[in-house]
């Protein structure tokens, strides 16, 4: 490690299984939570139903200190986090839940009473989603429970009697001395067992990891290691492995970096650090436009959410990443570092061709800045995939548009699944900026758009379908900006008409 | 005494028996449920592994048609943790494991390969990983032969793993010639993936003497059995296959099972060491087989009343390379193409086409769906000609109870409830005024349109191939009164297991909790079927009740003999014995003094289900002991603009005859229906045009979601349900028929869709109906109404 000398740093993997201290040392830093738990611990709870992060059976909680004497929780997928990201944090399986005399918690109650479960295999990860609820006082409303168990696949009950669970169990009290105590003595014994202990680098024969702990040691590392795999979510780069097989040397965990941490908010603008999950940024963001709270909303699932960054989605360049056409709708910018050096670019011009970014080796996206739509500016998104919930977008629509005097003053369209990356639709801007909006105007926009795109043919969708719906979602924009009394959406209704 | 069909007088009862717990018609829960939900209960991969255990990995194949010309799997053999790798030259016995005996289904090909995936090698290394790292490393050359992927390929050039097969009534040419009215048309229906959230697994444990035990995620253990021992070149008693609860089958394991279990067997038993084969999700959806995709070609001829004189129909079943189950998943689609309606003259054909994509196999209707979903397509279309309401038209096609009432194999429906159902049903679902409130939705809503439908369900049941209606039971009885069950059957979450148990803590008058439920093995109850035709309760139960009447009158005989009382006075009452007014004994203390008295506490029992008989060459017979019925009315939401849809309301009534447990049947009925929403919806197989799958995971495949459950869904058990036949407790069967209660929603879809043209013009929806498929019948309706101004008749949309 000499590399490294002006940064302290530790071998040990750090952190509770349930109430029991574990302390890794030598592991291959890219097993997975769910393989450790089963091959390791021999707890076999916790289930692979697809190891890609999409089924919900290896469904875990991981807790950690919210930074305010009391504790996050949260769900993800064992089956594409590695287990060094554990460092510092307890992580809870469908075990920890009987209580010692052996009798049932009251979600797994809830569940044996309505039926919940009937091959089984996927209900230990239900039982974690529903047990997140529990932890965070219980909830009733069935939005709020289709979104909390969106990445939860159950194949035999149709999920009616999961939901009835989920209503029945209950949850914590908001006034439970009792829970607040045992949560604050968690999160100070957490918060001890990493403290003053350096930074994670785990240097095993199979590869190697190090988990910086602020921006400079990370910017270090990056120089040091320019080749490295950059870990933020691992809801892209777990696939890699458990899909693709790939060795990954080294990897370099962004999540325990601290100051890449923050969401800030001006009147103008949302920060989102690089670290920041999909759902710490989901509340400020849906401040931006309420579409972009509602697209936030139908990425990925909860567990994906919990885990995944707005960063990282950047980052990876995907053409159908849902995130990126909004953004770039939005005017977003990204901030790069690579050493001392910042950089800030637009994020349309960082997406350079399908699988290829502006990022240099060595450089890494530090944040993502948000510009909120100035006064008059509507904002619109629209994500069409096979299914609603937790599905890989078709063809995604993003669109800020100002009308003034009936007249189209200033508009961007962005578009993904329409070209090997997130794209403006530059020509289809440029057929209605200027121009009355009507239905005239509009018939000029679609076939613009026509030569905007030359769309793919793939499982999610025809090249024909792609254009077509694209092309429709401007029908669906002028509709809910011209007519707002017509019902437009499926899902999202909220978002329609704001 | 013993015979289970001669039933007591409480099976046509509707309340459980008072002062039992967990007899018939108990709604009780899943006897793993308490285990599901604290992640103990045990399925294949959590069995703790002897030390040295081996993990498999399958090599696949990379062109969808070819020879083999080179295999050099040098860098496999050397790859860190590998200690044996099978090729076809490796498989002891017979390197078959087709399920109908058509030799067609090599464990590893022998030089030619018939579907992209196709494993063609194995590994087994010390880790999971070690294997599956190995397995990417060999290296293969091919010489590509001439692929066939489409059904319609397969037709022209006559390709088929089975012989075409005819079923017939009457002269359905000449009644087409003189039908009033006239459609032709044809309808794709597309595949579905099964999805068990657990995957295909077997465990192999070598035995003395080169045998094998194995632990197999199957529905099928006899099968496993045969095949295996066949594999091994061994005798059936060198296997010995254990199931005790599959996390999902649907079908899917009821022959899929067997190609890993023999990969497992064969290392198990070359090796010496424990040989584990868990396929990796993605390997699972491409490797194995799916429900068939069908091409239909009809010409139905009708009058004014929309009422059904004669039919032409035709079907091409996708197979994939192999036989498989698909010549009676064909012939089943061919016994539902009445669904619930009387077809007079008609002529089915049915084509099993040989394509160079995986072999699909069982899937939950086991072709019954696609033959239902084609008929109910039919008579939307017809009641769109006519200009009437789709329910009349499925009431002036209704069997009738006293003519109009034999099907197109010439068996007479004896047990038609399905007038009284529809009145039960239109009740319930407020049908006729919500027919009005949609059209007066659409009526004022330019983007999103309503749909609404009404569709029956009339399923036959029993194996179609009669002699698979068998089953087998054990029971022991021990001192203390304790009772271990076994049977025949599987579970893979259906909740056989907790019914079979009800009906023997019925018989027994014992407590549930008395009962020990065990694993299935084919060392205890030999020669079994699948658990599968929705067979389960119907054939387990009743062999089970027949050992525990088989134990019980043993006792009575010991009882009246030692107390000096006629028979008939001997009495089970819940938790006693009543022996005449001699005594009134626990039941365990009657076991302990027939024990001590010399008397056999351990019984098998067995079944054969009655009546059934079908001449299949000529298509005639009694194929079904009897039909299970149900209705579903769904309504949904298109977006006309992007083809998206959301199924908005449920209305289900279902007749399960007596229930034997009415949340579990409840439970199969809602799973049931979401999963056949699922087929006719999200769920897309699409193989990219070298025959690659590119939809094998749940990432790219998409089953229904949490929120994809209907917002507003109702369903009743039907009140007035009750077998006319004597099945166990006079129940019927529950696990498949309420899949097709699902094709109401395609039906309303196509509604929507119809609204769009005033229901002028006839959209060409095929199935799955994902967005795209929507839209574009959205804009072909539309179209098509364009250009039909100033027409009389809309034209059919192909």
């Amino acid at each position: 490690m000499t590399q490294h000398t002006d940064i302290t740093m530790r071998a040990d993997i750090r952190f509770l299984l349930g109430d029991e201290e574990r302390s890794l040392r030598n592991i291959d830093p890219q097993m997975t939570v769910l393989d450790y738990l089963r091959l390791e611990e021999r707890k076999s709870g916790t289930k692979e139903g697809c190891a890609e992060g999409d089924c919900g059976a290896c469904t875990v909680i991981i807790g950690e200190p919210n930074g305010d004497g009391g504790m996050a929780y949260r769900t993800v997928n064992a089956c594409i986090q590695f287990v060094p990201t554990l460092d510092g944090k307890q992580l809870l399986t469908v075990e920890h839940l009987k209580s010692k005399d052996g009798s049932l918690h009251p979600v797994q109650q809830a569940m044996v009473e309505t039926h919940g479960s009937q091959c089984g295999f996927c209900t230990p990860g239900f039982v974690m989603s529903l047990y997140q609820l529990w932890l965070d006082g219980g909830e009733e409303d069935r939005g709020a429970i289709n979104d909390a168990l969106a990445g939860n696949l159950c194949r035999c009950t149709g999920y009616g009697p999961i939901i009835e669970a989920a209503r029945n169990a209950g949850g914590v009290a908001a006034n439970d001395t009792t829970e607040q105590k045992r949560r604050t003595d968690l999160a100070t014994r957490l918060s001890d067992m990493v403290k003053d202990a350096g930074t994670l680098a785990v240097e095993h024969a199979a590869g190697r990891y190090y988990a910086p702990r602020t921006s400079d040691e990370l910017a270090a590392l990056l120089v040091a290691h320019p080749d490295a795999t950059v870990l933020a979510g691992g809801t892209d780069v777990g696939l890699w492995v458990t899909k693709m097989l790939k060795r990954l040397d080294p990897i370099i965990y962004i999540g325990d970096v601290a100051d890449l941490k923050s969401v800030s908010e001006t009147e103008t603008a949302v920060t989102i650090g690089a670290g920041v999950t999909y759902s710490r940024a989901h509340d400020a963001l849906g401040r931006v436009a309420a579409d972009v709270g509602e697209l936030i909303r139908r990425i990925g699932s909860r567990q994906i959410r919990n885990a995944g960054t707005v960063g990282g989605n950047v980052a990876n360049g995907s053409p159908i990443g849902d995130m990126p056409p909004a953004l770039i709708a939005l005017g977003a910018k990204i901030v790069l570092r690579m050493g001392d050096v910042t950089r800030d670019v637009p994020l349309e011009e960082f997406f350079v061709s399908y699988g290829k970014q502006d990022r240099m080796p060595g450089e890494f996206v530090q944040s993502v800045i948000v510009p909120k739509p100035a006064l008059g500016m509507t904002f619109k998104a629209y994500k069409i995939s096979k299914r609603f919930d937790q599905d890989i977008t078709a063809v995604l629509g993003a669109f800020a548009i100002r009308i003034a005097d009936g007249k189209v003053a200033e508009f961007r369209a962005a578009f993904g699944g329409m070209a090997g990356t997130p794209m403006r639709a530059k020509k289809c801007e440029a057929a209605l900026i200027g121009q009355d909006w009507n239905e005239a105007s509009l018939s000029a926009a679609q076939l613009a758009l026509a030569s905007d795109f030359a769309p793919m043919t793939d499982m999610r969708a025809s090249k024909e379908y792609r254009m077509l719906v694209a092309q429709n979602l401007l029908t669906k924009l002028f509709i809910e900006t011209s007519a707002p009394d017509v019902a437009t959406r499926l899902v999202g209704k909220e978002a329609a008409h704001v | 005494m013993s015979d289970p069909s001669a039933n007591s007088q409480t099976d046509d009862l509707l309340a459980p028996t008072a002062g039992l717990s967990g007899g018939v018609r108990t709604a009780s829960k899943h006897d793993s449920g308490p285990k599901h939900v604290a992640g103990e209960a045990v399925y294949i991969d959590d069995i703790i592994e002897p030390f040295g255990t081996l993990h498999l990995a399958p090599g696949a194949a990379t062109i969808a048609h070819g020879k083999i010309t080179k295999m050099d799997l040098s860098k496999v053999r050397s790859a860190p943790g590998v200690v044996c790798v099978l090729t076809a030259d490796d498989i002891p016995g017979v390197n078959d494991v087709s399920p109908a005996h058509t030799h067609d289904e090599p464990v590893l090909p022998d030089g030619l390969v018939q579907f992209y995936g196709q494993p063609v090698f194995c590994v087994a290394a010390e880790t999971r990983a070690q294997a599956r790292a190995a397995a990417k490393l060999a290296d293969i050359e091919y010489e590509e032969l001439p692929a066939v992927l489409l059904v319609d390929e397969a037709l022209e050039k006559q390709l088929f793993v089975a012989p075409p097969h005819v079923m017939k009534q009457g002269d359905a040419a000449s009644a087409l010639a003189k039908a009033k009215h006239r459609r032709s048309a044809r309808m794709e229906i597309g595949g579905q993936d099964h999805f068990y959230l657990e995957g295909q697994i077997t465990f192999a444990v070598p035995q003395e003497d080169g045998d094998v035990l194995l632990h197999c995620s199957t529905q099928h253990p006899s099968e496993v059995q045969h095949n295996i021992a066949n594999v091994l070149g061994r005798p059936a008693n060198a296997v010995t296959v254990e199931v005790r609860r599959m996390g999902g089958g649907f079908g899917g394991k009821e022959t899929q099972a067997s190609q890993w279990a023999a990969l497992a067997a064969i290392v198990a038993v070359k090796t010496g060491r424990p040989a584990k084969f868990r396929l990796d999700r993605d390997d699972d959806m491409i490797m194995t087989g799916k429900r068939h995709d069908f091409i239909v070609d009809y010409d139905v001829g009708f009058d004014d009343d929309g009422r059904i004189c004669g039919l032409d129909i035709q079907y091409a079943a996708n197979c994939g390379f192999s036989a498989d189950l698909s010549a009676a998943i064909a012939d089943r689609a061919m016994f539902h193409t009445d669904n619930a309606y009387y077809l007079g003259d008609v002529e089915i054909r049915s084509y099993r086409c040989k394509t160079n994509l995986v072999s699909n196999t069982a899937f939950r209707g086991f072709g019954g769906p696609q033959g239902m979903v084609a008929i109910e397509r039919i008579i939307d279309e017809i009641a769109m000609t006519v200009g009437r309401d789709p329910l009349d038209v499925r009431i002036a096609n209704y069997y009738g109870t006293d003519d109009r009432n034999t099907t197109p194999y010439h068996m007479v429906v004896e047990d038609n409830v399905l007038g009284d159902l529809t009145d039960d049903i239109l009740a319930a679902s407020d049908y006729r005024k919500r027919r009005a409130d949609v059209e007066a939705f659409n009526a004022q809503s330019p983007v999103l349109k309503k749909g609404l439908s009404l569709t029956p369900v009339k399923f036959g049941i029993s194996f179609t191939t009669s002699f698979l209606n068998q089953a087998g039971a054990l029971i022991h009885v021990y001192q203390d009164g304790s009772v271990h069950l076994n049977h025949g059957g599987t579970e893979m979450g259906q909740g056989l297991f907790i019914k079979v148990a009800q009906v023997v803590a019925e018989e027994f008058q014992i407590d549930l909790d008395q009962i020990k439920i065990t694993a299935t093995n084919t060392g205890k109850v030999p020669n079994t079927s699948a658990t599968a035709a929705s067979s389960g309760a119907d054939m387990n139960g009743m062999a089970a009740r027949d050992a525990a009447m088989t134990i019980k009158n043993r006792l009575i005989t010991f009882a009246a003999e030692k107390y000096g009382v006629a028979e008939a006075a001997v009495r089970f009452v819940p938790g006693k014995v009543i022996i005449g007014d001699q005594a009134e004994l626990s039941f365990a203390d009657v076991i302990k003094q027939a024990y001590l008295a010399r008397v056999s506490l351990s019984a098998t029992g067995y079944y054969a289900t009655p009546k059934i008989h079908y001449d299949r060459e000529n298509a005639s017979g009694r194929p079904f002991y009897y039909f299970a019925y149900g209705m579903a009315c769904s309504e949904v939401l298109i977006d006309t603009l992007t083809g998206e849809n959301k199924v908005t309301r449920v209305d289900i009534i279902h007749d399960v005859g007596r229930s034997l447990n009415p949340a579990i049947d409840r439970g199969q009925i809602e799973g049931g229906f979401i999963q056949g929403m699922g087929w006719l919806t999200t769920e897309e197989l699409w193989w990219d045009d070298k025959g690659n799958l590119r939809t094998h995971a749940p990432s790219t495949y998409k089953i229904p979601a949490c929120s994809d459950r209907p917002e507003d869904f109702r369903m009743e058990l039907w009140s007035s349900g009750r077998n006319v036949e004597k099945t166990i407790h006079r129940s019927k069967a529950v696990g498949e028929p309420p899949l097709m209660l699902a094709i109401s929603v395609h039906r309303a879809i196509a509604d929507a869709i119809a609204s769009v043209a005033d229901h002028k013009v006839i959209p060409a929806l095929n199935t799955p109906a994902t967005p795209e498929a929507v839209l574009y019948a959205v804009a072909d309706v539309a179209k098509r109404m364009m250009q039909n101004v100033g027409q009389s008749m809309p034209a059919a949309g192909e």
